[in-house]
């Protein structure tokens, strides 16, 4: 049973906005509450970046987390979802301590895709601006996979979770 | 990857699978524009690019509209829709990793202010 977040009052969310630069592009902007070096380390050691990369809203397994951060070090990350296993994995190209880090997607079919982050830290909070550039318009296209897997099983199971939340409330 | 190309595989699929069309819909996502500018882009006789307008508005991808002499082609509520649901989802799944990762700056901040008070080892 795992009950730690369920009926915690949320503090309020910063918004997350996503915005499609060009055919080959998605940037994702979001302001995190803390410092550059915080968010950096949520992103790059394994044991954290576990923590949050899978929404737990999304009923998916992570059952692996390999990461070596640092230029031309790779990472692996392994899915269950159902009885299917799922593995992203890539290298890091650019590795700027609190700062940047861009890194590939390589299990793609269409070609790899590049995702930079860069981190800008302003009054102790962290603008956090992510990109994805896609090899084509198509793979753009086709990619739910990466990011957006299974959206219709997803809100099968955030129905469930609603009401298993519902019945479960103290 | 599959789930989302399926849904509109079927209907889209012809009008998708010329690569002008493909074309036309990219320029339409810039921007509205009429059939006789989309033929001087694509190279092409009006004819020619009336008919692919036509395959596009058949798959609802285009909506076509004359003022005067000019047919003035836009995204189709179809294209839009599309595009927009998949943004939504692209945006639901980073609103809520960003949201998991609130949890986890908070943890390392709290555990700072932690360690920088008793110097804990």
């Amino acid at each position: 049973m795992d009950e730690r977040r369920g009926s915690e009052a949320a503090p309020t969310k910063n918004p997350t906005t996503v915005e499609r630069k060009s055919e080959r592009e998605l940037v994702v902007t979001r302001t995190v509450n803390g410092p550059a070096r915080l968010v950096f380390e949520a992103w790059t050691k394994a044991d954290l970046f576990r923590k949050w990369w899978v929404p737990r809203s999304y009923g998916l397994t992570l059952l692996s987390c390999e990461m070596d951060v640092r230029v031309g070090g790779g990472y692996r990350l392994v899915f269950s979802h159902q009885d299917s296993t799922m593995e992203f994995f890539g290298k890091y190209r650019e590795v700027t301590p609190h700062s940047r880090l861009v890194w590939t997607n390589e299990e793609g079919d269409g070609g790899v895709t590049v995702t930079t982050v860069t981190f800008d830290e302003i009054n102790g909070k962290t603008l956090v601006v992510l990109s994805d550039l896609y090899p084509s318009k198509e793979a753009l296209d086709a990619d739910s996979g990466s990011t957006g897997a299974m959206p219709e099983s997803f809100d099968q199971l955030d129905e469930l979770l609603v009401s298993l939340g519902s019945t479960t409330t103290k | 990857m599959v789930q989302w190309a399926q849904a509109n595989f079927d209907v889209s699929f012809g009008a998708l699978s010329d690569a002008t069309r493909r074309g036309v819909l990219e320029q339409l996502g810039r921007g509205d524009a009429s059939i006789t500018a989309l033929a001087q882009k694509f190279h092409m006789t009006l004819t020619g690019m009336k008919k692919h307008v036509g395959v596009l508005e058949q798959a609802g991808l285009v909506t076509t509209e004359k003022v005067g002499r000019v047919r003035t082609c836009r995204l189709g509520r179809r294209a839009l829709q599309e595009e927009a649901e998949w943004i939504e989802r692209y945006r639901q799944l980073w609103s809520a990793r960003f949201d998991e990762l609130d949890m986890v700056v908070e943890t390392l901040k709290r555990k700072e202010r932690g360690d920088g008070r008793t110097k804990r080892k």
